[in-house]
């Protein structure tokens, strides 16, 4: 059977060693994708090796992975298209990396809760009451609403690579993904959110965000978008500074 | 924070050089330093405008220091970046811009189709009011 060789980042602090890439070659098999792979190696070949995954079909967003350079989602990428190899399988860039392909992802859960990702009512109504949205309501917002959390865009974003400190695309397309569902109130919380050096603003909009999701969320659209509205938001209390937007 | 900032974590330092490994981000920096060939014409502009309130004179001087040979290749230059700066950024105006017709938004090739529209019509009523001045 025809094998490819896969070149895997292993970082194990335990051992006190360098990170260093480790090589394994395993069956091209037609079927698999790179997740099927790191599977293979880890059934058969080499127990210590670690990395993250639950749904195998591109849902849950914990299977991120650099492979050959650009971030994938490795259940949705198949081994065959990089064939005769070898395939290079690194963990997301711009994250500490705990072990082998496991990056620590505290920083942008903390980023998720800074942008208030709920639906926030200037007076809570009843639970009684229905919020009714048409179906051209819920298509302002809803490709925002599709974001998986898998931080490819993360990895890919040279600017959080920079500055650690820039709240991020997932993070921003989620704040407009509210900012635009015709039931939140919140605009204005999150604009004073994330107007400071470290939101939208930061965003110089090299775009590769966007041409790496795997859920077309398009989180550069939605920065820049945010920006527009940032702008108008300013010149509007420069202009009406009693109008109700101050 | 405070819980990434394990010593046992690996942490990638990213080169300066970053932006020389992908086309999209070699673009990308070129976008952004061809500002400069903006900020080059503009400054052009205001010292003809200056030099124009002093007179046929102060005019006959600017096109002087102006037909120098390398100020001539540096326009050129100027000049090719101001056009990769306006189509790059005239490309990226549909992300920005979203504007609804009813319940649709409109198609990204109308909004940068109406951007280079806007284009062309300024710098034929400029080349014609040159023209017919002249």
């Amino acid at each position: 059977m025809e094998t490819i060789e896969i070149e895997v980042f292993r970082y194990q602090p335990e051992k006190g060693s360098d990170p260093a890439f480790q090589t394994y070659e395993i069956p091209l098999n037609k079927d698999w994708v790179i997740l099927d792979a790191l599977n293979h190696i880890k059934d058969h070949i080499d127990g210590s090796l670690s990395f993250r995954w639950s749904c195998r079909m591109g849902v849950c967003g914990s299977c991120g992975m650099v492979v050959n350079g650009k971030p994938v989602l490795t259940c949705a990428t198949f081994l065959e298209k990089f064939a005769p190899g070898p395939v290079r399988i690194e963990p997301l860039d711009n994250f500490p990396v705990v072990r082998d392909l496991v990056i620590e992802m505290s920083d942008f859960l903390d980023k998720l809760q800074k942008v208030k990702p709920w639906i926030i009512r200037e007076e809570e109504g009843s639970t009684e009451e229905e919020y009714l949205q048409t179906p051209s309501q819920l298509a302002d917002y809803k490709q925002y609403s599709m974001c998986i959390n898998c931080m490819l865009c993360y990895s890919a974003c040279p600017v959080y690579g920079l500055e650690p400190g820039f709240t991020g695309p997932a993070a921003l397309a989620l704040a407009q993904r509210y900012n635009m569902d015709s039931r939140d109130q919140g605009n204005r919380d999150r604009m004073e959110a994330l107007s400071d050096d470290t939101g939208m603003w930061q965003c110089t909009f090299v775009g590769d965000c966007s041409a790496v999701c795997p859920k077309n969320v398009d989180p550069a659209g939605a920065i820049q978008r945010y920006k527009v509205e940032g702008a108008t938001h300013w010149w509007k209390t420069l202009l009406l500074p009693y109008g109700k937007d101050r | 924070m405070d819980k990434s900032v394990n010593k046992q974590y690996y942490r990638k330092d990213m080169s300066i050089f970053w932006w020389t490994r992908k086309w999209t981000h070699i673009r990308f920096i070129l976008r952004e330093l061809t500002s400069l060939s903006v900020a080059f014409f503009a400054l052009e502009i205001v010292l003809l405008f200056f030099s124009v309130s002093r007179g046929p004179e102060g005019y006959q001087t600017f096109v002087a220091v102006i037909s120098n040979p390398i100020l001539i290749i540096l326009n050129f230059i100027a000049f090719v970046g101001l056009i990769f700066h306006s189509v790059t950024w005239f490309d990226l105006a549909p992300k920005a811009m979203v504007i609804k017709v009813g319940k649709r938004p409109l198609p990204a090739i109308v909004i940068a189709g109406s951007n280079y529209m806007g284009w062309i019509v300024v710098s034929v009523l400029i080349f014609w009011f040159l023209t017919e001045n002249t």
